[in-house]
């Protein structure tokens, strides 16, 4: 193991060179781009077998990817928001023909207005499309996360396409020390990829894509259920094969300071971060703040969430994203999670950082001091927002 | 009787061969092509028009058409639109 200083962007990509994929094809997007053209240099430079295909837009990007997943090959592609939007026709015929497709995605908003700067909506629109969703809090998640997304994936109890996020700009184009696995202990980490049908290495022949009407579409669809409930059956012996070669943990949320606190708040990719540095700080003053990170968000891990949350008085949920004219996303879920709770705590609602809008320190300061105060409401508030 | 979910391959994947030999399409026809052999010239016309090559024919140098396969026959119509001879006309499907 060696650190290395990587963007997250680079991060993604060190690991993409590490598990070597036999097909990549990419449309480029701010602020995805860092990714495949470092990506493209390994390919140019040999230092991947890859065939790196070129295509005219993301919806051909992931076409590309399903037709060599199906071939049998190891297949990935990494996109941001609207490439994302593009390509949602066929992330569910992804899903839908089991296919493990890992790809990661770096955050930004959708338009319209255009925006090149970060938030969830692109990934939070694409959480019912059957497909596994790991959020990154730095580099070095980025990088980690897609060998648990690889192995989770290609599970033969799993068989379900990945998704790993980081926050665009704020992780994709910042520099940290990253530490990387030797190339033979990623290699190995990763394994051989054998999937039990392919249109080229079966010895039977095999139909990708078939149709299925009233008679089979629903059976096929509770299949992939059954698949989003194995991977609690396995995620957490592959994360702990992970954390025994890199001494770090991967728990599918990471409780920072929960167990006693009385304010917890609730956050994805980087925000999660700044929310660590400010519960220092306030646990420093003999406060008993937390935070409670979502690093799995697809399958949702409520009786987890439940466990941590369910002592603290008051819970802020940050949701980068809106779902409009309903609870946000983030928000929605740890509602469900605390809904069975026996006297649950208040939940407050935050909507944060839309299109790369700062999220200050002094910020969750703030949020923190009303929770603590008891000013907890129904409705939802905005962190940032001028008026 | 068709299979429960459990049974079936993941993700809608077909992993037997001829399958079409079992999965008769037949029965989604409501017009059914009715075949007048006295007026039928053998042209071949509604043989290659037919999308789901459902008109069998006889070898030989001079093949001629035989009746309509409806097993997997849909009911179209494209045979009878493509018969110079109007040798096939499209009649409502009897019901069971």
């Amino acid at each position: 193991m060696q650190k290395k200083p990587l963007t997250g962007a680079g991060a993604s990509a060190e690991a993409m060179r590490q598990v070597n994929p036999d097909v990549v094809a990419a449309y480029p997007i701010t602020p995805q781009t860092p990714i495949m053209e470092a990506f493209a240099q390994f390919v140019n430079d040999g230092k991947v077998s890859t065939e790196l295909i070129r295509v005219e837009s993301e919806h051909s990007a992931m076409s590309a990817v399903i037709g060599a997943s199906s071939a049998g090959a190891r297949a990935m592609t990494a996109t941001s928001s609207v490439g994302l939007a593009l390509m949602f026709e066929v992330v569910n015929a992804a899903s839908g023909m089991r296919l493990p497709i890992v790809m990661p995605v770096v955050n930004r908003a959708l338009s319209s207005p255009i925006n090149i700067h970060c938030d969830h909506s692109d990934t939070m629109a694409c959480r019912d499309a059957g497909w596994i969703q790991l959020y990154s809090e730095n580099a070095q998640e980025a990088y980690d996360n897609m060998f648990l997304a690889q192995r989770l994936s290609e599970h033969p109890e799993i068989l379900l396409p990945t998704m790993v996020m980081q926050d665009g700009f704020i992780t994709s184009h910042s520099v940290e020390p990253v530490e990387v696995l030797d190339d033979e202990t990623a290699k190995k980490f990763i394994g051989e990829y054998n999937p039990e049908h392919s249109l080229i290495l079966s010895k039977k022949p095999v139909t990708f894509g078939a149709l299925q009407l009233f008679d089979y579409y629903f059976e096929t669809k509770r299949q992939q259920e059954l698949a989003m409930d194995n991977v609690w059956r396995f995620y957490y012996s592959i994360a702990e094969e992970l954390s025994q070669l890199t001494g770090r943990q991967y728990p599918m949320v990471e409780p920072y300071y929960t167990e006693d606190a009385k304010v917890i708040l609730v956050a994805l990719n980087s925000a999660a971060s700044t929310i660590k540095a400010v519960v220092n700080k306030l646990r420093k003053q003999g406060k008993k703040a937390g935070l409670l990170k979502i690093r799995l968000f697809r399958p949702f891990p409520y009786s987890e969430v439940n466990q941590h949350l369910k002592g603290a008085r008051h819970i802020g949920v940050f949701d980068r994203s809106y779902s409009f004219g309903a609870n946000s996303p983030v928000l929605s879920e740890i509602k469900n999670a605390l809904f069975e709770a026996e006297s649950p705590p208040k939940v407050q609602g935050y909507i944060f950082g839309l299109g790369g809008r700062d999220l200050l320190e002094s910020d969750i300061e703030n949020v923190f001091e009303e929770l603590f105060e008891g000013k907890s409401t129904q409705d939802k508030k905005y962190i940032g927002l001028r008026g | 009787m068709k299979k429960n979910w459990m049974e079936i391959p993941k993700g809608g994947l077909i992993v037997d061969t001829n399958t079409s030999l079992g999965n008769k399409t037949g029965d989604w026809r409501s017009l059914k092509p009715e075949f007048i052999p006295e007026k039928c010239i053998h042209c071949m016309k509604c043989v290659f028009y037919c999308p789901e090559a459902c008109i069998p024919v006889t070898s030989g140098e001079h093949p001629k058409r035989l009746e309509t396969n409806f097993d997997y026959c849909k009911g179209c119509g494209i045979c009878a639109k493509a018969c110079p001879k109007n040798a096939i006309i499209m009649k409502e499907e009897e019901k069971d």
